[in-house]
């Protein structure tokens, strides 16, 4: 993410930002849902990171991840379903000042909103995108998202899901032109937060996947990784995200340099381990509103110009 | 007049260079491009025929007025397309490009034959012209330069300026070398001493001395220039006909202004981004055709119910579906008001002539802003491409919307403070300390807090709703055209006000008492109607959109599908409102509303 308009350090009246001061309303999600970890991590970001509350602005779309705005004491836009990357795209073509985070979920990432997730990879525009994935339609109750597991029941696939699941970061991977893309879970939150700020210091779009946990509907979906720290390995590099702590608890290292697209794709495609880390970075990408970036105009300015304009159409 | 010829003959370019000196010179001017559906249609097959229609006056032309009465034509083919769809006038005067007739291949002398013995079942009077074997003396290939020949002819027989019209050649052509310059003006005298020598018959239209300052563009281009003459800065958009063009100029020209154009990757995500944009400052644009504006509708409702400022362009075409996608309608505007799920209450406003389509953008942004809504433009077909001289307009930096406020938010200040009178409340943007708040789709309270009780849900309808009544409020009752009373006002709204209005006039210039009304604010409807109505025997609409005809087989009263307009004017002051409505693809003809008229209103003079 850009800090180039942004202090780093607290404003001029010396205030530091203390973590109440990102807190908003009382989370509202089930008990022992993967949100509140996400949640967590990201208020401890802005704390850490001494982002300007009203400097700031989470994007959402629909869904229970997209209640994510409400809980935190910043701008937010919880908008409709699917199109959280549009409008977070809108905020920062006209306002570059602004640090934009988009949070979604499976549903709205990879289903309803995939045109747009796509093509903001593409774009590459400075946001922090969140997909909360927790392979499950929850507020709705129940119902198979693309990244449901082949054969596990819902309301609406009852006798299993039908299709072998998208994989988000092969999809992404696959997209020219993205910038970041890293996995991680909201179980190990010393993982998680590291790589919430890697992404959150990448210039560009950083597509962050995070396993979450849905105990309500989804419980056995990530039960087994849960459990068994051995089906994960841990993707390690300097450039990556490097939390020594979990070394003993997942104990499978792959050393990957995450400049190399090719063996980012391939560790995506890995179907032993559930690679968590930083897949792929690049920061010299192009970022759609730097290069759409225009001289600013005043009222006055304008209307010469307008009036030069218009003696082009003069009879 | 028209030329009309094979797609990528040039018959625009000649009829653009006709049109300008004519406007330069005094006459009232009113262009229309001829556009076949493909990109590259096949040659000499009717449905391939492109140009363009021109219509001179001795005042200024509001309309493509009724049957041609001149036509160039570069093959037989494209004429009879016009002859089919009655655009020709009885007696019209048919120059020909005649090297058909004496072609080498059978079946194109033969199809000519035919074409000749179709067009023998009126009036006309044909003249076969040897256009490419004259153009030939000069250039290599004819179809780079039968149009400057064509533009010759016109010129000498409408007795156009010689000196404006080689000014002209030479602003239209002016990236290309001066020996393409200096080959067109040969092409164009070629054409002249031509017409000078066979021809005739001469047609004369009196011009008027201009008096004031005119710029002259189509309705897309005055879009465009509004747009930047408001101040917004963000023009997000997807490709879609006939909208496009309004995007292809901003894409050259925004720039310096500050703006840009944003092509998003689909329709939804264009209104998605402009609304993000306006969510964090200044008002942004998308524009669009009906197929575009029922994607973007989802985010129409959103805007409405965040009270986020938009600005909507709806460059109606024919539909429902992908419909006549080059062809003018007026078929969205119950979409338009209509079209999002729940009660969405928001500003829609048709532009009626090309003048229009600028300031229309500056109201546009202007309401938006100061009511935290959703405004709608509609404009059509007709008015995208047709062109003709206006006013010009004098920008003022007040159109603009002023700098973004970035101050500390007043302590207590709630995003959505209505005040209770009028509905209105003060909008807070991202980067503002102390406002922080969540805008949010869901039902909220002042507090923009979600909430779910039925006593909010009431009274936050009731805020949106009573921004449109404080906008009526401010709207002047608009004034008839002819007399304010009489047996029959016509009340149309958008690009058919010129067409309306010169059917009034031959009405009355008839005897008949017939008015009209032409309406701008659809959404809130225009104040002083029913008092307007009632000095009326009869009112009826006349639109560019389906309605039943009466009569017809299992039509009555009771199922009868109405006009759009009709509709609405119906269902919002209670008087039985006819309407007489037409979807030709084309834009409405004079001489037929003229003709609708007089079934409703049978007295006269000459009747």
């Amino acid at each position: 993410m850009s800090h180039c308009a942004l202090p780093l350090l607290p404003e001029q009246d010396d205030h530091e930002y203390e973590l109440s001061d990102y807190e908003g309303a009382r989370a509202r999600w089930c008990p022992g849902c993967g949100d509140h970890s996400i949640l967590a991590a990201v208020q401890k970001l802005l704390t850490q990171e001494q982002l300007v509350p009203e400097q700031t602005v989470f994007v959402s779309g629909i869904g229970c991840s997209s209640r994510f705005p409400h809980y935190l004491k910043t701008y937010g836009f919880h908008g409709i379903h699917g199109r959280a990357l549009p409008v977070a795209t809108g905020i920062r073509l006209h306002r570059p000042d602004l640090t934009v985070f988009v949070v979604m979920g499976d549903g709205d990432c990879t289903s309803i909103g995939a045109a747009h997730w796509v093509h903001a990879l593409r774009y590459n525009p400075d946001l922090v995108v969140l997909l909360l994935d927790n392979g499950i339609y929850g507020l709705t109750k129940l119902q198979t998202s693309p990244t449901t597991p082949q054969g596990f029941p819902t309301n609406t696939q009852p006798h299993g899901s039908l299709l072998p699941p998208i994989d988000p970061l092969q999809v992404a991977l696959g997209v020219t032109n993205a910038s970041f893309v890293a996995q991680t879970a909201e179980w190990a939150p010393a993982h998680l937060f590291a790589t919430l700020r890697a992404a959150y210091r990448h210039k560009g779009l950083s597509f962050v996947r995070i396993l979450q946990r849905c105990p309500i509907y989804a419980g056995p979906v990530y039960q087994k990784l849960v459990t068994d720290p051995a089906r994960i390995a841990l993707l390690l590099h300097e450039d990556g995200v490097m939390v020594p702590e979990l070394g003993k608890l997942y104990a499978n290292h792959v050393a990957h340099d995450p400049h190399d697209i090719h063996a980012a794709r391939r560790l995506a495609a890995d179907r032993d381990h559930i690679n968590i880390g930083l897949f792929f970075v690049d920061p010299s990408r192009p970022r759609y509103e730097e290069i759409r970036r225009v001289a600013p105009r005043t009222a006055a300015e304008r209307v010469a110009l307008l009036n030069k304009e218009l003696d082009r159409y003069a009879v | 007049m028209e030329i009309v010829s094979d797609s990528g003959e040039g018959a625009q370019k000649c009829g653009q260079v006709f049109g300008a000196v004519s406007a330069k010179m005094g006459n009232g001017v009113w262009t229309v491009e001829i556009i076949p559906a493909e990109i590259q249609p096949p040659a000499r097959v009717p449905e391939g025929a492109s140009g363009f229609r021109i219509r001179l006056g001795d005042r200024p032309i509001t309309n493509w007025g009724d049957a041609t009465n001149l036509v160039v034509a570069f093959n037989e083919q494209v004429l009879l397309a016009r002859h089919r769809v009655g655009a020709l006038a009885e007696d019209a005067v048919l120059l020909v490009e005649d090297k058909w007739a004496a072609h080498d291949d059978e079946s194109i002398r033969a199809a000519w034959e035919r074409g000749m013995e179709e067009l023998s079942e009126r009036r006309y009077r044909i003249v076969p012209v040897p256009m490419e074997e004259l153009c030939l003396t000069i250039v290599d290939d004819a179809k780079k330069g039968k149009n400057m020949f064509a533009l010759g002819m016109l010129a000498c027989l409408y007795a156009r300026d010689l000196t404006r019209v080689k000014e002209q050649i030479a602003q239209t052509f002016r990236k290309k070398s001066e020996a393409v310059y200096a080959k067109n003006i040969s092409l164009m005298e070629l054409g002249w001493s031509w017409a000078d020598e066979h021809l005739d018959f001469r047609i004369d239209v009196p011009v008027q001395e201009i008096d004031r300052e005119l710029v002259v563009m189509n309705g897309n281009e005055a879009l465009g220039l509004g747009a930047i003459a408001s101040g917004m800065e963000l023009c997000a958009m997807y490709p879609i006909t006939p909208a496009t063009s309004v995007s292809h100029y901003l894409s050259e020209a925004f720039e310096k202004f500050g703006g840009m154009v944003h092509q998003a990757e689909d329709e939804i995500a264009a209104a998605g981004v402009a609304i993000g944009a306006s969510y964090a400052g200044k008002v942004a644009f998308t524009v669009t055709s009906g197929p575009g504006f029922a994607l973007k509708t989802e985010f129409l409702g959103l805007a409405v119910m965040t009270e986020t400022p938009l600005v909507v362009v709806d460059v109606q075409r024919g539909g429902p579906s992908t419909g006549l996608p080059t062809k003018v309608e007026q078929s969205d505007l119950l979409a338009a008001l209509f079209a999002s799920p729940g009660d969405a209450p928001h500003v829609v406003i048709a532009p009626a002539t090309i003048e229009e389509c600028f300031h229309v953008m500056i109201a546009a942004r202007r309401i938006a802003e100061t009511f935290r809504t959703v405004v709608m433009v509609l404009s059509d077909a007709n008015l995208a491409t047709g062109v003709t001289p206006f006013a010009r307009p004098v920008p003022d930096a007040r159109w603009q919307a002023a700098p973004l406020d970035l101050s500390p938010v007043p302590d207590g200040l709630k995003p959505y403070a209505w005040n209770p009178d009028t509905g209105l409340s003060t909008r807070i943007i991202p980067g503002r300390p102390g406002g922080m708040f969540t805008l949010t789709g869901l039902s909220h309270d002042e507090g923009s807090k979600v909430a779910y009780s039925s006593g909010i849900h009431q009274r936050a309808s009731t805020m949106r709703s009573r921004k449109l009544a404080v906008l009526s409020e401010l709207l002047v009752p608009p004034a008839p055209y002819g007399a304010p009373e009489g047996d029959l006002l016509v009340v149309g709204w958008g690009s058919t006000k010129g067409a309306i209005e010169e059917a009034v006039d031959r009405a009355r210039a008839a005897g008949l008492a017939v008015s009209s009304l032409h309406l701008r604010f659809l959404s809130p409807m225009e104040p002083g109607l029913r008092d307007i109505f009632r000095r009326f025997g009869r009112v009826m609409t006349v639109e560019i959109n389906y309605s039943d005809e009466r009569g017809d087989p299992h039509i009555t009263e009771d199922n009868r599908r109405r006009g759009q307009l009709a509709m609405l004017l119906r269902a919002s002051t209670l008087v039985d409102v006819d309407c007489w409505t037409r979807v030709p693809g084309e834009p409405l003809r004079p001489g037929a509303i003229h003709d609708a008229i007089r079934g409703r209103v049978p007295r006269g003079v000459d009747t």
